[in-house]
Parts: C-alpha cells; structure tokens; sequence
C-alpha cells in the first residue's frame, strides 16, 4: 500500500506547520521523517492518519483520494508518542479493541478474536500477560502492546510517532531492530517520526529530513550521509556514527 | 486558523455538546438573571438609588459585607492551620477531622443554622459560659458571624491542603542550611508560597458568605438596621409584593457577585500558573 | 496516613505514604518541623476551632432530636407532613442528579476536550451559581414565572403553576447543582488529554463507542463523586427553594423547609428530629466522598 502526499499545507494561526509537502512511500517501505521539534514531522504523520485535517493539499492511498476519509475507516496503524493505551482495560481487551467495536456484521466471533489477540501478543513476546493492565507493565512492553493494538485491525500502513521516545537507551537499541523486523516479516508499509539521526539512518529504508515545515531532503541514509542537500541537513545529521564513534572511544 | 471558532480536532460530538451545554446553562442560569437586569429597569433612576441606599439596605450592606470579611478573614487564618495540622502533623481522629472540614458543605444550611442557635443561645452549650462575661452569641451581629464562619470553614483548608501536600521539602530545607529559623523559614518561604491558595480560598470563603441565607436567618434575629443580612431584605421585599424593590437590591447583590467569579478566576489561574511553576 | 508515628510527618513524604527513604534519616531533629510545643499548640488551637464550628453542632443536632425520648422522635417522623417533606426532598434528588449528570458530561465534553473561543466564559457562567446568593436563584423564577411575571398571566390562564409548585422547586433546585458535577469532570478530562479517544478512533470505533468504552470508564469516579455533592446540595437546598415554594404544608414543603416550619412553631424537637435526618444524609455523603476519594486515587495511581 502506497501512501502519497500531495501539495500538503497545515497552518496554525499565524504558524505554518507545513508547506506544500510533497511526499512518495512505496508499499513495503519503513520511511522516517526527521527533524528537530517543530519541524511539522508530527503534524504531517497525523494528516496521513486522518487525525488533523490539511488546509490544502491531498493524501492518496494506493492512488486513491483519501483526504476526506474518516480516521476510522482509514485501516491505518497508529502507535502514539506515549502509547495512548486504554488505562481501564487489560493488554488483551486493548489489543482487542479494534476488533470489539466493529459492527456487528464484520465483527469476529469471540473465539476468532481471542486466536488473533494471543496471537499478536505472542508476536510481540507478551505471551501469558493479556490479564496485565497497562500501569503494570514496563515502558517497552506498553510499547508493544500499543503495536500490537495498531496491528490487530490488519492496517494497511502502520505510522508511528517517536515510537522510541518514552524508553531509556538499552531498550531504544533493542526495540529499534525489532521493529525493523516485524516490518519486513508483516509486509508492512511503515511511517515513523523522529527526532535522532541515529535511530532513523539505522533503520529507515529512506530518510524524509524536515525543517520549518518543509522537505529538506529524501534519500536513504546513504546517500544522505554522502551527499547532503543543504547546510542543515549535514549539521543536522552531523558526522556518521562510525565516525563519532571512533573519536568518542 | 486564527479567525475559527474552533481548532478542527477529529472527536466528534463537539456541536451537540456545547449546543446541549448553551441552551441548558441558558435556560437555567443566564435567561433567569437576565429577568432581573429587566425587572430593574421598570424603577427610574433616582427611585433606584433610593431602594439600594435606604438606610436599612445600607445597614445590611454593613452587616452582610462586613461580617463576610471579618469571618473569611478569620477562616484564613485558622483554616490555614488546620491545612498545616492535617498535612503535617499526626494526631488520633486525623482522618474523621478531615473528612468532617467538609461538613459545612454537606450540611444543609438550614440545620446548621438551627444547631448553631441551640448551642449559642444564652442557655445553649457554647453560649452558657459567654454571656457571663458579657458576650451575646445568638440573636446579634456576632451570630451572623458565627454562621458565616461555619459556611465558610472549608474553603481556605481545602484551597491550601493541596498546595501544602506536593511542597518541596528541599526549599525548606534549603533555607534552613542558609540559617534561617523555623519562623523565618515559614514567612520567607512557605507562606509566599502559599499566598495563591490562601488568596483563593478566603475569596471562595468570602463569596459564600455574601450570599448566604439559610443558617444566619435563624442565629440572627433578624432586627432590622442591627443583625438584618441584605438576603433577608430581598426575601422580604418579596413577601410584601414589592417586586422591583427585591429586584434592585438583587441587581446589587448580582453585580458583587460576577466581579467575586471573575476575581475567583483570575486567582485560579494565577495559582494553577504559579504552582506549575515551581515544578 | 497509614503509617502511624509519633513524630510529625516528614515535609517531604506525602500524605498517602510515607516511604520515602530519606525521611527516615531526620526524623526528631528534622530542621524542617516545629518543636513540640508549637506544634501541640497548632493542633490544639486548630482543633479547638474546628470543634467549637463544625463538632458541637453536629452532636447538639442528634442530642436535641432525642430530647423528648425516642417515641417522640420516630413520631416526628412519621408524621404525613414530615413523610411528605421527605418524598418532596426525594423527588428533587431525582430530579437534579441525572440532569446535572447529562449537563455535566456534555459541558465537560465541549469544554475539556476541545479548544474554543469564549471557553473561559462558559466555564464563568457554570460557576455563577456557587457565587449567587441562594435567595437569587428563587426571585429570577419568581420574576420569570410569577404572577407579576413575565409569563405569570398567561402561565396562570393555561391553568399551569411553576411558582409555589413543584415545578418551581425542582428549577430553583437545578439553579443551584449546576457546576457540581460538570466541575468535578472538567479537570479531570483535561487532564487525561484526548490520546485515548483518538486511538479508539484510529482503531474503528464510532464517536459513541469512543465514548462509552473510554471516555465512560475514565471518569466514573469523578461521576459519582459530582453526583455524591450534586445530591447533598439538591435535598439540602433552602434559600432558592424557600423563596419559589410558598410554604404549603403537605405539598410545596421539602424537608428543609419543613425544619423552619417546625422551628418557628417553637416546637423545637420535631424540628430537630427532622434535621437530623438531613445531617445523617450529610454524613453519609461525606463517608461516600472519602470512600469513592480513595477508589478513584487508587484508580489514578494505576
């Protein structure tokens, strides 16, 4: 499923979040927007999703016009920066969620659902804890849970904002992998915003670098590290890891 | 979008909630106190005045303004320290006198007023030892006061508590390697702190009592020009038929009260602002 | 509070637990507490101050029922105007609490969960009832639907009485619990944000759905604890109500009312007996306030 964004612009007040942003995904690509705080990456992934409404512009599924679709008829995965998990609700009932709201017609019968929750939970090494409330559970297990919720309702595009940015280090580098991982296992077409370099030139197929509201550069973290577009870009990627690294031992 | 009414946001139910929240409020609170303002502008000018400055209406002013003042003023100063007892100190019962701080709330005006004037009386329990030495409780001024303590006790302890709760001990303690003693350390440090909340409680306090009815008429008396609160004028108006007379000293009343909410709310917020600062 | 010590509670452990670790440290010789005395005086003059206003009361309440024994007491209760006072003060119970529970939500929803022009306002106008004096609430009825009112002379044509009827009770009633409930939820959806509502919708869930799977079972504790105090004000309200009601024994007298009647008529332990009614209903209130205080402070803590 392809995800395209046409001429997009988003103001607020006198702010503009976003100018014209013209933006391609292919279907099986894990794409990351990176900017600083401000830069309009938040604001652009919740247009995609259906949860801010553009000023002017299109966003186009598969080729089809989706601008004026409802959030919930979408079919998009959405992971928040924190979580967003329902308190009052155990994992199981939270991973169960989407399936549970369906109309009557197309909802599946208990036991379906119960296969395709401990399923997902087993997807995500959470298996035994569906009885767990979220207050329980450890930062990157309520991030799990949140992708495993985003999962349950088969999404056509899975986005996630700063997916990392609630965890500590050590967990940061472990989800990072495995988040990769399940992209290429599920076929997904993936979305997913943040603010460290790092993290996004270490997994992104392609790299989508914002400033101010616009598209710096796309490219993958190849060519961006070899040839950066603008002063901004290089400062903002800064020297490669490799590099830092060396100098840092 | 700086000319919306609104910032878009994908919930639903925006219209029927806030057209449900417009005709209710309407219909019940705003519709109803607009009749006053109209009812007002059937008496002229100077006949106005004269319903609103006649001497007996002064004289309730006096008693209803100043026994307000005087008893939220008195609620700040104990209320702060039962906030400071309850927060900091234990004691057997802590729990049953925190729960009851709310009583005054709770109770139904009308009892208080009526338990208040059996306790009080020259033989009540309270009012036994004051009048030999000369104090009359009940049936006075000083009733009206008592009364207008008692609505008004939870509103300092319960504007404070909070703020007292989640105070951070390292500025105590601070001061204290600075070399400041425990009376410094509490004017210099604690009480500016708490200014806000002592602020807004004694105004919460204060509205309260302006407006209070059931528990004074019945300790009060009620003698014209001495224990007569400005509410009991406006219910008397109203029994004798004089409409526009009620209405007038109401208007007065309504007036006070709109600049006490938006006093309250500018309090309010400036101590929501001032707390989160401190985090 | 749990943990009872003989010494003051440290500055720095909150009430709800004192486990902090370092508080252990500087107990007796704490810099940051007063010495005994002073603080045996605090307590002492706090106390005496609450005891003097809020304790004495209470017990004379139940103290004056009981004085012309217990038989006399039930009688007073029993009595047709007192039972029909009880059923008045029922009805207007019944009728505040669910509209103030539907007013609540729907103000809470429009204000917490969405950014508007004029938003402070609104929030101004649900708190005017809190400032207003009670007698106020009743006149703005009586000059709309009175005899001299706006709508008295056709009201009074068409046969139907709001003033000195229920009608006029119950509005008067309404005037003064509108910001109970919507005041208890308008923080507390604040504070949660919308995160979790737009989840819900990113999943597939209509607004409704949204609404009752999550929104619902996030605020029910605020729910009831509104409609707790919402209940105390509706059954205790009396200036608002006095005004519009006319006093007719037996039919527009709801409990308060039937305390004053009592009172005036000197007949002082019937009043009483009455009263303490209203005064066990307050403390049951406040026993339910701290109970739902604790449930809803461990559901927030979770």
């Amino acid at each position: 499923m392809s995800i395209h964004t046409d001429r997009i612009t988003r103001r607020f007040g006198a702010h503009t979040a976003l100018a014209d942003v013209g933006l391609h995904v292919a279907t099986g690509e894990l794409v990351a927007l990176l900017g600083p705080s401000g830069s309009g990456k938040t604001t652009l992934l919740r247009i995609i999703a259906g949860l801010q409404q553009p000023d002017s512009g299109r966003v186009l599924f598969h080729g089809a016009d989706a601008t004026h679709v409802p959030v919930g008829e979408r079919r998009v995965g959405f992971v928040f920066q924190h979580y967003a998990l329902f308190r009052h609700l155990s994992v199981f009932e939270n991973v169960a969620f989407g399936l549970r709201v369906r109309p009557r017609k197309c909802r599946p019968a208990d036991g379906e659902i119960r296969e395709r929750v401990d399923a997902l939970l087993a997807r995500v090494q959470l298996e035994g804890l569906g009885a767990r409330y979220p207050h329980q559970l450890s930062g990157g297990q309520r991030q799990r849970v949140a992708l495993a919720r985003a999962l349950a309702v088969e999404p056509r595009v899975l986005l996630l904002d700063e997916p990392f940015g609630a965890l500590d280090a050590q967990v940061r580098k472990e989800l990072r992998a495995w988040l990769r991982s399940l992209h290429d296992e599920m076929q997904l077409t993936s979305v997913f915003v943040t603010h460290d370099q790092e993290e996004a030139l270490e997994i992104a197929d392609r790299v989508v670098v914002m400033n101010d509201g616009r598209i710096e550069q796309v490219g993958t973290p190849g060519e961006l590290l070899a040839s950066p577009a603008s002063d901004f870009v290089a400062k903002f990627l800064g020297r490669p890891r490799a590099v830092r690294e060396l100098t840092a031992a | 979008m700086a000319h919306a009414l609104r910032r878009p946001s994908v919930l639903p139910g925006f219209n029927l909630a806030l057209g449900f929240t417009l005709v209710y409020i309407s219909m019940i609170v705003l519709v109803p106190l607009a009749a006053v303002v109209v009812k007002t502008t059937a008496l002229t000018l100077s006949q106005f005045w004269d319903t609103v400055t006649s001497p007996r209406v002064m004289a309730s002013y006096r008693l209803t303004f100043g026994a307000s003042l005087i008893a939220a003023l008195l609620n700040t100063v104990f209320g702060l320290a039962l906030a400071w007892v309850l927060e900091r100190y234990e004691f057997a019962g802590k729990r049953v006198v925190d729960a009851l701080v709310d009583l005054p709330f709770a109770l139904p005006t009308a009892v208080a007023g009526i338990a208040l004037t059996a306790i009080y009386a020259g033989n009540g329990w309270i009012g036994q030892f004051l009048e030999p030495l000369g104090v009359k409780v009940a049936y006075t001024p000083v009733g009206v006061l008592i009364a207008l303590v008692f609505i008004g006790l939870p509103f300092v302890v319960r504007t404070v508590q909070p703020v007292l709760h989640d105070f951070e001990a390292e500025l105590e303690e601070a001061a204290a390697t600075l070399g400041a003693n425990r009376w410094h350390v509490f004017v210099r440090v604690i009480l500016p702190a708490l200014a806000p909340a002592l602020l807004t409680g004694f105004t919460l306090a204060f509205a309260r009592a302006v407006g209070e009815y059931g528990s004074v008429i019945f300790i009060a008396g009620n003698v014209p020009m001495v224990s007569e609160i400005t509410p009991l004028i406006i219910v008397t108006k109203l029994e004798q038929f004089d409409y526009a007379g009620a209405t007038a000293v109401a208007s007065v009343m309504l007036l006070v009260s709109f600049a006490l909410i938006l006093a309250i709310n500018g309090l309010q917020s400036w101590n929501r602002r001032r707390y989160t600062r401190t985090h | 509070m749990e943990s009872q010590t003989l010494y003051p509670h440290p500055l720095s452990a909150p009430v709800t637990g004192g486990e902090r670790p370092q508080s252990a440290a500087r107990r007796v010789t704490s810099p940051t507490t007063e010495s005994a005395l002073v603080r045996r005086v605090l307590i002492g003059v706090a106390l005496g101050y609450f005891a003097a206003l809020v304790l004495v009361p209470l017990v004379a309440v139940f103290v004056e029922a009981l004085k012309k024994g217990f038989e006399f007491y039930v009688e007073s209760l029993r009595e047709p105007d007192a039972l029909e006072a009880i059923r008045l003060t029922l009805t207007m119970a019944l009728i505040a609490v669910p509209v103030n529970l539907v007013f609540g939500v729907a103000a809470a929803w429009a204000i917490a969960k969405f950014e508007f022009r004029g938003k402070s306002l609104l929030v101004s106008f649900i708190d005017l009832p809190f400032a207003v004096s009670p007698v106020i609430a009743g006149l703005v009825y009586v000059l709309m639907f009175g005899l001299q009112g706006w709508l008295g002379p056709w009201l009074a044509a068409h046969g139907i009485k709001i003033i000195f009827a229920l009608p006029g009770l119950a509005l008067a009633t309404l005037f003064v619990t509108v910001p109970y409930i919507a005041r208890e939820l308008i923080p507390l959806m604040e504070a949660q944000g919308t995160d979790e509502e737009e989840a819900a919708l990113v999943l597939g869930a209509s607004g409704w759905q949204t609404f009752f799977r999550v929104t619902l079972p996030n605020i029910k504790w605020a729910l009831v604890y509104g409609a707790i105090l919402c209940n105390a004000r509706a059954m205790g309200e009396f200036g608002a109500v006095s005004v519009v009601s006319g006093h007719i024994r037996g039919a527009t007298n709801t409990m308060p009312l039937h305390v004053e009647i009592l009172y005036n008529e000197y007949n002082f332990a019937a009043a009483f007996a009455v009263a303490s009614l209203l005064a066990l209903l307050a403390i049951v209130t406040l026993v339910l306030k701290s109970v739902v205080e604790r449930r809803a402070h461990g559901a927030h803590a979770r």
